[in-house]
């Protein structure tokens, strides 16, 4: 064996000795072996060889005068840095605890006096070997560090997107609180809040599988639809619809979404939710601890094809003062040091038992509590929402530029739906599309929408369906007012038809929308009577005409009730 | 976590077996079960009786399976699940797609 073949180009071997027979003797060993030699005739001349030349290894007489050799050896390992530089004392020394000095001292071997060729070559290459091996786990190590370095910037940046898409947004709300603990949010846990047109609250809580990067990712695709859809005014069942058809055209096999899906109308009161594969949110109401669960009845998103998706949803009435409470299952799988699980047990007790007003502060203290001092475990992301009364509400904010009057100033258009249309499609996002094509109209863009929302479910439901809205009044009339609007939409026949017209003249603004339906009508003079001494009553009935009256100028039914007009004016800048 | 599978005699019926938890660190295991096999079983049988836990890593493995057994005209049963695995395949509904026992 030779070092040039051995190793990884030249080695070369510093050889200090301050007896100059010796010194000879040990530098014609190592050239032979195929060592490059570098000679130092005392300590001091060691060092300074040492730092000029950069040997690969160094033979250290023990004792020399000035510096000896256990000084050179400290001080060489001391400088070394990173590197190895193998050390072999040369000593005539026999005693144990001499020898041991030399290892002590930093000596990697030693070789005892007189010389012995066969081992002395066998040692330099030993440890030549040593050096190798240390100088690859060296370069790998290094390379290690800068893959790490990298990838921890990668993630960072991703982050700083993912914060920027995904997190946080529109929740900072007074009646919203809520928990993403910075591990949930990079395992792929979202929470998404926004408003639609007629300032309704959409809340979508998703939790991706998978951990890390690959988990979080999914949220971007999931975020852009959630908040492009809820803006344009769609529907719960439409928006997560989309979100899976979205997901389940990104994400790779194997890989989905569990989320659920609520929107809280603060106009009618009602919430609406979607649930697929998360643990069962809560609806607490005012004054009670009863829970109703709202519980996952679907498969998660990004899992079923478009056309076997269900985007079937559930509704149920609420009034100001009641709590809804959501959280991923990483808060029913926290752990405490004994490796018990919180579960759905406790969670359900603290929700329910909890004073109304710190529920959320009760719950997450009582999940901290549990899980005790070790934090690897907080994968925590909760939400409450709390019903306020519709003025509380912070509208949506609305920052078009308002000055400009451009677009049509005088138009009108008739749109209608027949059966097959009425059946399964949402008019409204398309409807409110184009109202706003007229700049001016978009400083009542939320009035609007809701208008036409009070509009169409009114023309729909009662007319074209023939529902009747006293079911509503209890709750068990309310979940089978919607069985029988979903049954009775399977068969539909029928038309709604809008005619809208706008204009501007000047300043003044004006917006006609009459609404008609296919129905036999209804005997609408004693149902506004009833709504106009319920108002002063703040009862419940004629809630969707006490809407109309607060957010339009005139509205007028026609003979036999099947036909409604509304006008909306205003003076454009008074906003 | 350990996974065991066996083929019954006419190799038609895959099974194979869970031990301990079902989640990320079981992926290659568990493809190497159904993936190396000369030829396709009809059915699958995945065996929960030794599985303690199962996470949603886990879940996207069984839809994998499911992909791999043929999509929508899968043949793929979860048996003998305890009360924990089944209620995070319920709370999924993955009775959807599966038969769980």
């Amino acid at each position: 064996m030779n070092a040039k073949t051995a190793g990884s180009g030249a080695h070369r071997v510093l050889v200090a000795d301050d007896n100059a027979v010796d010194r000879k003797l040990l530098a014609t060993i190592v050239g032979r072996a195929g060592f490059e030699v570098i000679q130092a005739v005392d300590g001091n001349d060691a060092v300074e060889k040492f730092y000029a030349e950069k040997p690969d290894m160094v033979l250290l007489d023990a004792l020399m005068p000035g510096k000896d050799g256990f000084a050179v050896a400290e001080e060489i390992k001391a400088n070394s840095g990173d590197g190895f530089v193998p050390i072999i004392f040369l000593t005539s020394l026999t005693e144990a605890t001499e020898l041991a000095r030399c290892v002590d001292a930093g000596g990697d071997d030693f070789l005892s006096k007189p010389y012995n060729r066969v081992i002395l070559q066998a040692k330099l290459y030993a440890l030549q070997r040593m050096r190798d091996v240390h100088q690859t786990v060296q370069t790998q190590r290094d390379e290690i560090a800068k893959h790490h370095m990298q990838l921890v910037a990668d993630q960072e940046a991703a982050k700083a997107v993912f914060d920027n898409v995904a997190a946080a947004r529109n929740l900072e709300a007074p009646y919203i609180k809520y928990l993403l603990s910075p591990l949930a949010l990079f395992n792929g846990d979202v929470l998404l809040a926004a408003q639609n047109p007629a300032n309704n609250l959409y809340i979508m809580l998703g939790d991706f599988t998978g951990h890390g990067l690959a988990a979080a990712i999914g949220a971007m695709p999931l975020s852009d639809v959630f908040y492009g859809m809820t803006a344009k005014g769609f529907s719960l069942a439409e928006v997560v619809r989309e979100c899976n058809r979205k997901l389940g055209s990104v994400l790779p096999s194997g890989y989905f979404c569990c989320a659920a899906a609520l929107v809280v109308d603060f106009n009618r009161y009602t919430v609406e939710y979607w649930n697929g594969g998360l643990p069962s949110a809560y609806l607490r109401k005012q004054g009670s601890s009863e829970l109703t669960p709202l519980a996952s009845n679907h498969l998660p998103l990004g899992i079923l094809p478009h056309d076997q998706f269900k985007d079937d949803t559930l509704i149920h009435e609420v009034s100001p003062g009641d709590r809804l409470f959501m959280a991923t299952d990483g808060v029913i799988e926290a752990r405490n040091s004994q490796g018990e699980y919180f579960g759905a047990e406790r969670l359900e007790s603290l929700v329910a038992n909890s004073p109304a007003e710190s529920l959320f502060s009760s719950v997450r203290n009582g999940v901290y509590d549990f899980i005790g001092e070790h934090e690897s475990d907080d994968d925590i992301t909760m939400v409450e929402i709390t019903v306020v009364a519709e003025e509380q509400l912070q509208a949506v904010d609305l920052q078009d530029s308002l000055d400009e009057l451009g677009g049509p100033k005088d138009w009108k258009f008739s749109y209608e739906l027949g059966p097959s249309s009425l059946k399964d499609f949402n008019p409204l996002p398309l409807l409110q599309q184009v109202l706003m094509g007229a700049p001016y109209l978009r400083v009542r863009a939320s009035a609007i929408y809701t208008v036409l929302a009070e509009l169409y479910s009114n023309a729909l439901e009662h007319g074209v369906l023939g529902l009747r809205s006293d079911l509503k009044s209890s709750a068990e009339g309310f979940a089978q007012y919607y069985q029988a609007r979903a049954k009775a939409l399977e068969n539909v026949s029928g038309y709604v038809r809008f005619e809208v017209e706008g204009s501007i003249q000047d300043t003044q603004v004006e917006l006609r929308i009459r609404v008609k339906d296919s129905g036999r009508g209804f005997d609408y003079q004693s149902y506004l009577e009833r709504a106009r001494s319920a108002e002063a009553a703040a009862g419940y009935h004629g809630r969707g005409v006490r809407l109309l009256w607060d957010l339009c100028e005139t509205v007028e039914f026609c003979d036999p009730g099947n036909e409604v007009e509304v006008t909306m004016q205003w003076e454009h800048g008074d906003e | 976590m350990t996974i065991r599978t066996e083929l019954d005699q006419d190799a038609q019926k895959l099974t194979i077996a869970i031990q301990g938890r079902f989640d990320f660190s079981a992926h290659k295991d568990f493809r190497d079960s159904y993936e190396g096999l000369d030829a396709k079983p009809h059915k699958y049988s995945i065996d929960m009786r030794e599985a303690v836990y199962i996470d949603s890593s886990a879940l996207g493995m069984l839809l994998l399976l499911r992909d791999h057994a043929g999509g929508d005209n899968a043949d793929v049963e979860i048996v003998n699940c305890n009360a924990d695995v089944k209620k995070i395949l319920t709370i999924s509904n993955f009775d959807q797609l599966f038969t769980i026992h």
